[in-house]
């Protein structure tokens, strides 16, 4: 163990970076939230460590991943999308207007991670229950506990999201 | 846009619900946190962590740790002796070391740090470091400490800062670090008067404020500054106190802080700053230290407490006397615990109107990780005791509980235990409104078979800890747009846009020309810190002067260039002046409150606080009679904020504290073995999620002015916290006759608690 050098083992991986082709290499010890701010991206934030925060979401082809838990390698070749892909005509999507417009966050740390969530809810379910609001985002914290206001935000987008 | 001074805008900044200015870089994962920062030939530092609670250390072996290929240094206590000779920093107390001195005093405290290129190398040399220890007894308990053999550190070390910790330097073979006094008329006479005396003893755990973003530090060693990248509330307090151990002037240390993710009071002082500081000078390269979620439980918790409250009643519910006991755990190191001792420690009986009142109150030190402020100061822990206690003595004398809160509650004007008169202070209303909004006076309906249903409602107050400096700047340039410098760090609480909202409203202009600078100490001048909801009321009013300030020097320019300000537009007013769009004009604004220390021994004093933060809340469960299981169905949360700079993030603020609050309540403790924290990690201990907000959440600030505030306003921060607890607590009681008095409730101790009732108890 000790005579293990940490840094030797690295693989060479092409994927899809929010509709971009990119090349890095990924060290085989490294979690994607890593490989991420190795391109600069740093809204995926790794926080508890164990996959219970939400904190580091990133949508891995269509499906949204817990990016502390996902190893780095395993995106070679994947669709990956994360908080910072830009939107129609370089603005904000519905879900990140309505964020905006209740007040659904305070700090801000933990906010990428929902608003990733709640466009999966919304392309699954367009008009989602209570219920369903809070089974999707029961996997991401929110400290300062915006929770109230995060559950406005989602019925105000799925009402812009209809038009 | 042509902004005409005091025109174009006046009265539509303050008191509207505009949306947050840093919103954007927000939702699209752009906003900037230390968490973000990478500098050129940064070094990633690992910390060894003492796994004894309390030992003498015999010898540290890092031969392993060096071997590691990628390994580039490792430092413990004699190297920061080299530079720093007394490497002792804290608020209160230069108690706590920048790493272990001879002796660990918790499992947790930093032993080594180990520095590499790569973090998962410093990580893994940092667990190859063996240390060798001495166990020495130890206490964990903070009633126990008092009497205790095992005493935590040998000398006591105030740091001189606070007049009345200076007898206390010195003083040997203790664990109390300070011992607050209250004392107002004579309580023993009363009781003796009394038709009835109640007596009970409440507690409450360790919790901890566990941030997403977790601590987290950058220093960098630029040939002229130490410049100090950190997630910190007080950056002040940070470049006064890194200045003061190198023994260099203040403008050596630069200290920047962008947005944090969260701090709750966490990140309050100093914290991991000493340490990266130190390392980065020796090493002479950029060293980041960000700790991850585990490492948080051991560096700073609030305090576990110990509440006795006695009171002398009349029969008809009148409290006439009441002697208050409280027992502050306060781990290894004092952070600013000896502060909540006191400055909260005061409104220990609540707020109410009682003649006699006496209060002990004791910081005591034990090797547990360290207490400091958290999200209250100390007023959760109180409120908690007082209002059950209330409960309790209402049940006894067959009294309703929103009656004998109206019988005894401090009215305006009356005096507060330590002499002040009550100011501002909308107590009446606050309670009044809530019962209105619980419907208390109907009759309820308490359920049947083996799901009971019950209500509780509980208040508390708190005062604002004083007295506190704020200093502003406020900067119009030539377009009349303006720049506001102030130190106060926006942690999720809305203070940019809260600052934003002051300074156009002083000035007239739109909030969208306003942007507001975060601290930077090069750039932006001193704030006592981001703490106890003080922002609002002082850091609104420098920034209200320091606008002002402006606006009668561009009076004056416009005056002395011939011009109306009442008429001209701004920018026309500068290019009159210098000829084309260019100059600025500076206005400077600071602000003390007035103050009066309290009299050694009896605590008494005309002007204890500059205003007084009120909090309550109603709860409505369901408690299964079968299982114990029980659950919130509704909260109802009142505070007086006086007037809400910004009525949206007032009830973000409400909403937000009192959820944090419930997992206090229910599911959040610390659970010790030998001093060794047995669930420190997000997957054993559970914070509020989603699903934990009540079906029904009611938040409400009443209608109120502070006269002494910035336009009416004061701090909200905490306020949803206070009535939490003692309320789900008496909604239990109320349901189904279990009064819990230990902190967190859960289904166990009620489920203990019927089966106590029904004469058939489980065993321990």
């Amino acid at each position: 163990m000790a005579k293990t050098n940490l840094s030797a083992t690295h693989r060479n991986i092409a994927f899809t970076l929010n509709g971009r082709p990119v090349t890095a290499q990924a060290g085989n010890h490294q979690n994607l939230v890593e490989l991420l701010q190795g391109q600069g991206l740093f809204g995926a934030r790794e926080s508890c460590a164990q996959g219970l925060c939400g904190c580091c979401t990133v949508i891995v082809n269509g499906a949204a991943v817990s990016g502390c838990l996902t190893m780095a390698t395993l995106v070679d070749g994947a669709d990956v999308r994360t908080i910072e892909e830009p939107q129609a005509d370089g603005g904000l999507d519905a879900v990140q207007q309505a964020f905006i417009e209740t007040g659904a966050f305070q700090c801000g740390f933990c906010t990428p991670g929902f608003i990733l969530m709640t466009r999966q809810l919304l392309d699954e379910h367009p008009a989602p229950t209570e219920e369903q609001i809070r089974h999707y985002l029961s996997g991401n914290l929110c400290r300062c506990a915006a929770y109230t206001e995060i559950i406005k935000a989602v019925k105000l987008a799925a009402k812009k999201r209809k038009g | 846009m042509a902004t005409i001074l005091g025109k174009s805008n006046s009265g539509s900044a303050f008191g509207q619900s505009l949306p947050r200015v840093e919103g954007r870089a927000k939702v699209t994962g752009r906003a900037e946190y230390v968490h973000n920062l990478r500098l050129p030939g940064m070094l990633y530092g690992k910390i060894h962590r003492s796994t004894a609670a309390h030992a003498r250390i015999n010898s540290i072996d890092v031969t392993a740790a060096a071997e590691l290929p990628g390994f580039y240094a490792v430092y413990t206590a004699s190297d920061i002796r080299k530079l720093i000779p007394e490497p002792y920093y804290g608020p209160a107390f230069h108690d706590q070391p920048v790493l272990a001195i001879d002796k660990v005093h918790y499992v947790g405290e930093p032993v080594a740090l180990v520095l590499a290129e790569d973090v998962h190398v410093a990580e893994a040399a940092a667990q190859l470091i063996a240390v060798d220890y001495e166990e020495l007894p130890a206490v964990f308990d903070e009633v126990e400490a008092m009497t205790s053999q095992a005493v935590v550190h040998e000398t006591l070390k105030p740091a001189g800062t606070f007049p009345d910790l200076k007898h206390l330097k010195g003083k040997r073979d203790t664990n109390v670090a300070l011992d607050f006094h209250l004392r107002r008329g004579d309580v023993q006479k009363a009781f003796a008067e009394a038709d009835h005396v109640f007596e009970h003893t409440f507690k409450t755990q360790q919790v901890l404020h566990l941030p997403l973003e977790p601590f987290v530090t950058v220093a960098d060693p630029t040939p002229n500054q130490l410049v100090i990248h950190t997630a910190s509330q007080s950056p002040s307090f940070v470049r006064i106190e890194i200045a003061r151990l190198l023994g260099w002037p203040e403008t050596r240390v630069r200290v920047k802080v962008p947005y944090l993710g969260g701090g709750f009071g966490a990140k309050l002082y100093i914290k991991l700053e000493a340490l990266v500081a130190a390392a980065a000078l020796i090493a002479g390269r950029p060293v980041k230290i960000a700790l991850t979620m585990d490492e948080q439980f051991y560096t700073l918790t609030k305090h576990a407490t110990t509440l006795r409250i006695k009171s002398g009643v009349n029969k008809d519910g009148k409290i006439i006397a009441r002697e208050c006991e409280a027992w502050w755990n306060g781990g290894a190191y004092a952070d600013i615990g000896p502060r909540i001792t006191q400055k909260s420690g005061f409104t220990a009986p609540g707020p109410y109107d009682i003649d006699h009142v006496a209060i002990d109150s004791y910081a005591l030190y034990t090797n547990l990780t360290p207490a400091g402020a958290l999200r209250g100061f100390g007023i959760p822990q109180l409120v908690w005791a007082y209002e059950s206690h209330t409960d309790m003595i209402a049940k006894a004398l067959n009294i309703d509980p929103l009656a004998i809160r109206r019988k005894n509650i401090l009215r305006e004007g009356r005096p507060q235990a330590t002499g002040t008169p009550m100011r501002d202070a909308g107590i009446d209303k606050v309670l009044e409104r809530l019962a209105q909004r619980m419907q208390w006076e109907k009759p309820f309906d308490k359920g049947s078979g083996t799901i009971r249903r019950g209500r509780g409602i509980a208040i508390g107050f708190k005062a604002s800890i004083s007295p506190t400096t704020s200093v502003a700047i406020v900067n119009v340039s030539a377009d009349g747009s303006c720049i506001v410098y102030c130190s106060t760090v926006d942690m999720g609480q809305g203070s940019d846009t809260a600052m934003a909202q002051f300074a156009a409203e002083a000035l007239g202009i739109p909030v969208e020309s306003v942007s507001v600078v975060h601290p930077d100490t090069d750039v932006t001048p001193y704030d006592m810190a981001t703490l106890g909801s003080r922002s609002t009321y002082h850091m609104g009013h420098a920034v209200k002067n320091a606008a002002e300030d402006a606006r009668d020097k561009l009076l004056q320019l416009a005056k002395d260039v011939g011009l109306s300000a009442e008429t001209t537009p701004i920018p026309d007013i500068f290019r009159k002046k210098y000829g084309m769009q260019a100059g600025n004009i500076v206005g400077v604004g600071s602000f003390i409150p007035p103050y009066t220390p309290p009299e050694p021994g009896t605590g008494q004093t005309p002007d204890a606080t500059p205003f007084w933060m009120i909090g309550a809340t109603g709860a409505e469960v369901e408690v299964d009679t079968e299982t114990g299981e029980f659950k919130v169905t509704r909260l109802v949360n009142l505070v007086d904020v006086g007037r809400p700079v910004n009525p949206a993030i007032v009830e973000t603020q409400i909403s937000g504290a009192t959820i944090m609050q419930l997992g206090f309540t229910l599911s959040e403790c610390m659970n010790f073995d030998a001093g060794q924290c047995t669930n420190a990690s997000l997957a054993d201990y559970r914070i509020p999620g989603i699903r934990d907000v009540p079906p029904v959440m009611e938040n409400e600030a009443v209608d109120m002015v502070q006269q002494t505030g910035p336009f009416g306003a004061k701090g909200v921060g905490e306020s949803g916290t206070f009535g939490v607890s003692p309320a789900i607590a008496s909604a239990i009681d109320d349901a189904v006759s279990v009064r819990l008095t230990s902190l967190p409730l859960t289904a166990e101790a009620v489920y203990r608690g019927l089966r106590a009732q029904a004469g058939k108890p489980l065993e321990d």
